[in-house]
């Protein structure tokens, strides 16, 4: 094989994703027809994550500057695919009764994922930019998708206003890193600042801005006031997308930046970090305590999942790495199931999502499995044994007892503590039965439909990695980071 | 192999509870299911105790464990967890306990429990699973696995079958103090394992979970005293230890007769287990070191409990504070480090085990006749309810510690193995047993006696309510007089204990 082709099928996963944009669009053009965008989209999905088997023949491989091909790349591009055919199939039974076009969300969340992929593989900060801004600006029309319905819209401008400020701090911090050390490559900016001997300042000035504009995308305290507001203002399939392809992107890239980039590992960045990772666990946590509604709820506990695993990323080492992936990957299934619940109680799309409490009042005593799905979710969340989740926790907790943090590891304690109160009563909540509330159910079938076989599937999935869990941490760890 | 169908079969006859009563709703399936279920437990159990050899002649002294019997599966190769499990003396009279109280949990359902019978049932049998699975695990990560996993279907069975109190005691509330007290305590102890194993690792490379290699990790002093103490806090908050114990009240007192005698029975004796089997022998120095402590603690809980008992006015509210006054005994005893006094918790374990439940079951035959748990509303009971106060009376009896009954055997072994090493202690111990008799007798007189509030009859105890006191009552009595039943059982699994001990004599003397 040619070094050209080698490099082409190292990057298929990203061509076939694009070209399946385009022939979704044409087909848009065509003739508009629901179904078939949304099969497209599955089809197109699909493909590229088998390539994925094939670009590991080839692995690691620099692509030009801009990406390297690695096994972490390709572990979290499968994560990103899987989730988002998850979104899609979510997306397909909500859309379907939409007053409006409905097409165009797959071309969206297609560029969205491309984005991620790109995100993923990145080591150099033109695709670092380009792989954020791909990812992040469909975003924005996804959230507003629903935009007849208020909170839809105003959640829409809300997250482009602050993403749009994210972007621009990133990029100061990436023009004040490249004064210092005259390099867009991670790897580049160590040998840049040992020949420049530009003065430290500036370099941390610039790494702390761009730390800023990631912990915003991860919706890390204190940058995480727009959460909530997005997540319950989203239709239900985005805030799914938003809560798992999103953040294990921007996340895959943080890891990779500290672990390139030797000025990140500076011990005051690294004690930054720390005390960001502590303040989302406590505040999202807390904050968590007083909702009443699912999708913020969802939102605030994202904030605190988010803190814990930034403790694997100040902790660092191999066993950083291996419990990041296996955080994110269980994270995911979990987050995917729960927004999965809520998206099939509010499908078809007729109005504001089920997220009031107490629509989901006894829920078990009518779709017993539908319930079941979503107290496995929420004891995962809650990081309860025999539960995938129970997994992720007991990897922070071990990454930070090994590299002595121990005041991480108390606050993932006591955040637990606390973020057990509100996964509880969400969880008995659905037990409870009372009349005389305004309730609403998935329709009657949801276990036939594609997104319902989805949910069942991730459960048995929480369920079963939960209590035999060696396959998943085998995959994570074959998964390893090429330098360089 | 026969230890994994003891933990198995709770789990899978909770299963089918729940799948076949969706069946056909509503029926009597899953209680039966149930009760076969629990008596398959007993039956293994008591199979277990009649083949095995839990005698001192196939025990080495010292560091060589000698497990009845054993099984092991690898699990999660990466941290060197395996599905260890194993059993001796002290396991085997653990999970006898549950079984028996097991069987009587679904009994004494089968008339409170009407709506959600299956669902009841799954719960109920994970429970006991879960303790089970506690009580045979010898991997550290596997026991925190069931440590933990108890806890869900316990908060269920608090929270949608108990009953709400009055002043704003919800049963979710306390399903939810329960809770969050216990996984949070049991994170600690988590935090402690992972830090023992990695103070392995970092000696050997090797990392392992497993409780009989990592029981011989030399730990420098401080550190081995902070992880313990996280694994002390834990099962502090079970036992419970006096300022660990706001839970207990009020978990109790929402709990539907069947939590409580699961609760009481078993839960507790949990935490005790895990002292002497965990926090003990994994860290002889530093628990010796921290003995005084835990006595002291010992020391209030009996008398703080012994107060609150005395000031409660719900009946289920003064047994469950009457638990907290024996458990401070268990303290004593366990840190006291004797092999008489070791021998003595044992037996006020399974004294108190059977004497709890069988007044938490009263107390439940009683608020199924009369509606309320307020002993104000009480009084004069004497003579209208066919057998059960004269059946009350004996528990009472048994609770302040009466010679015939087991728990005066497991007090008094414990009072005199302890005197030995700390006089003082057990001089002071010694007075709880006066307010264990004021407290009992004012529930006594306070239900029973008195004047009564209606002359009315209240129904008997049928044959099902009938047989489960008396099984309860021949099992205490039996516990009084012939304790060697169980004291044989547990010798050499105690002795070892006392060598751990051994290591680091104590510093109170």
């Amino acid at each position: 094989m040619t070094q050209f082709s080698t490099h082409l099928l190292a990057l298929a996963p990203l061509a076939i994703l694009c070209a399946t944009i385009v022939t979704v669009m044409l087909s848009i053009a065509v003739r508009r027809h629901h179904f078939t965008a949304a099969t497209m989209t599955v089809i197109g999905l699909n493909a590229a994550l088998l390539s994925l088997l094939g670009v590991l023949q080839v692995t690691p491989i620099q692509v030009t500057p801009l990406f390297i091909i690695d096994d972490f790349s390709l572990l979290f591009g499968a994560i990103v695919l899987v989730a988002s055919l998850a979104c899609t199939t979510l997306a397909h039974a909500y859309l379907e009764t939409l007053p409006d076009r409905r097409e165009e969300f797959y071309i969206l969340l297609l560029c969205s994922a491309g984005g991620a992929l790109a995100l993923i593989a990145s080591r150099h900060f033109a695709s670092l930019f380009i792989g954020l801004e791909l990812l992040s600006v469909p975003l924005y029309g996804m959230v507003a998708y629903a935009y007849r319905d208020r909170i839809s819209l105003e959640a829409g401008l809300k997250y482009m206003v602050l993403s749009g400020a994210a972007s621009a701090f990133l990029l100061f911090g990436m023009a004040l890193l490249y004064a210092a050390s005259g390099s867009l490559e991670y790897a580049g900016l160590i040998d840049g600042l040992a020949n420049g001997g530009a003065h430290q300042s500036w370099v941390l000035i610039g790494t702390g801005m761009m730390i800023i504009a990631l912990a915003f995308k991860l919706s890390l305290v204190p940058f995480h006031l727009w959460t909530p507001d997005v997540y319950e203002g989203a239709p239900g399939p985005v805030s799914a997308f938003l809560a798992t392809v999103s953040k294990v992107a921007v996340f895959a890239l943080l890891l990779r930046f500290f672990t390139l980039a030797a000025p990140a590992t500076h011990d005051w960045l690294l004690t930054l970090m720390g005390v960001i990772a502590f303040a989302s666990m406590l505040i999202g946590n807390l904050l968590a305590l007083r909702q009443r509604n699912v999708k913020r709820l969802l939102g605030y506990s994202s904030i605190a999942h988010l803190g814990y695993l930034l403790t694997a990323i100040v902790a660092g080492g191999e066993l950083g790495t291996e419990a990041v992936g296996v955080y994110l990957a269980t994270y995911v299934a979990t987050t995917l199931g729960a927004f999965g619940v809520v998206t099939l109680v509010s499908s078809p799309y007729s109005g504001t999502d089920a997220g009031a409490l107490h629509h989901y009042r006894g829920l078990f005593w009518r779709r017993p499995y539908l319930a079941a799905v979503f107290t496995v979710m929420m004891l995962s969340l809650a990081g309860i044994p025999m539960t995938a989740g129970f997994l992720g926790k007991f990897y922070v907790i071990a990454v930070s007892v090994e590299s002595g943090l121990w005041w991480l590891a108390g606050s993932i304690v006591a955040g637990s503590a606390i973020g057990l109160y509100y996964y509880l009563r969400m969880m008995v909540i659905l037990f409870l039965d009372e009349p005389g509330e305004s309730r609403r159910d998935a329709v009657s079938g949801w276990g036939q439909q594609s997104g319902g076989i989805m949910v069942l599937l991730l459960a048995a999935g929480v369920a079963v990695f939960g209590i035999y869990p060696q396959p998943l941490i085998a995959l994570v760890n074959a998964a390893g980071m090429a330098g360089g | 192999m026969i230890l994994c169908w003891l933990l198995f079969v709770p789990f899978i006859g909770g299963l089918l509870c729940w799948q076949l009563e969706s069946r056909h709703a509503p029926s009597q399936v899953p209680r039966w299911i149930a009760l076969l279920t629990m008596l398959v437990v007993v039956a293994l159990a008591l199979w277990l105790w009649v083949t095995g050899d839990y005698s001192l002649a196939g025990g080495a002294v010292g560091n060589a464990p000698n497990w009845a019997q054993e099984f092991r599966l690898p699990w999660i190769d990466r941290f060197g967890i395996s599905f260890h499990l194993a059993i001796d003396g002290l396991s085997l009279i653990m999970i006898t306990l549950t079984g028996f109280l097991g069987v009587l949990a679904v009994v004494c359902s089968w008339r409170e429990i009407t709506n959600r019978i299956g669902f009841f049932h799954l719960n109920l049998l994970w429970i006991i699973g879960g303790v089970v699975g506690v009580f045979l695990a010898i991997d550290l990560f596997l026991f925190f696995f069931f440590w933990e996993m108890m806890l869900v279907p316990m908060y269920f069975l608090i929270a949608l079958w108990g009953h709400s109190g009055s002043k704003g005691n919800t049963r979710i509330g306390a399903a939810m103090k329960f809770f969050i007290y216990t996984q949070a305590s049991g994170l600690l102890m988590l935090v402690s394992i992972l830090g023992l194993v990695f103070a392995h690792y970092s000696q050997t490379g090797v990392f392992t979970f497993d409780y009989v290699v990592l029981r011989d990790t030399p730990l420098t002093g401080a550190i081995a005293y902070v992880l313990m103490l996280g694994f002390f806090i834990a099962f502090a908050v079970k036992l419970p230890v006096v300022p660990l114990h706001g839970w207990l009240p009020d978990a109790h007192a929402q709990a539907p007769t069947a939590g409580s005698v699961d609760l009481a029975g078993i839960l507790l004796k949990t935490a005790a287990y895990g002292m002497l089997r965990f926090a003990i022998p994994l860290f002889p120095e530093a628990s010796a070191q921290f003995a005084p402590v835990a006595m002291a603690l010992g020391l209030i809980g009996i008398y703080y409990g012994a107060l609150l008992a005395f000031s409660q006015t719900d009946v289920k509210r003064l047994i469950a504070c009457s638990s907290i006054s024996h458990m401070g005994f268990v303290l004593i005893g366990i840190y006291s480090g004797t092999l008489l006094a070791l021998q003595g918790v044992i037996a006020q374990m399974v004294a108190h085990a059977f004497s709890a439940a069988g007044l938490f079951i009263i107390s439940g035959q009683i608020y199924e006749r009369i509606h309320t748990r307020n002993m104000r509303e009480m009084g004069g009971l004497f003579g209208r309810m066919g057998a059960l106060p004269g059946f009350a009376l004996v528990f009472v009896m048994a609770s302040l510690g009466m010679p015939g009954t087991g728990n005066f055997i497991g007090e008094f072994l414990i009072l005199f193995g302890a005197f030995d090493t700390v006089p003082w202690v057990v001089v002071l111990a010694s007075g709880g047993l006066v307010m264990a008799a004021i407290y009992s007798l004012v529930l006594m007189h306070r239900v029973y006696w008195g004047t009564p509030k209606s002359e009315a009859l209240l129904g008997g105890l049928d044959p099902r309510e009938y047989s489960m006191m008396l099984l309860l009552l021949v099992l205490t009595l039996w516990v009084g007089l012939f304790p060697n039943t169980v004291l044989d059982i547990s010798q050499t699994a105690m002795t070892e204990v006392t060598d751990w001990f051994a290591v680091a004599p104590l510093p109170t003397r």
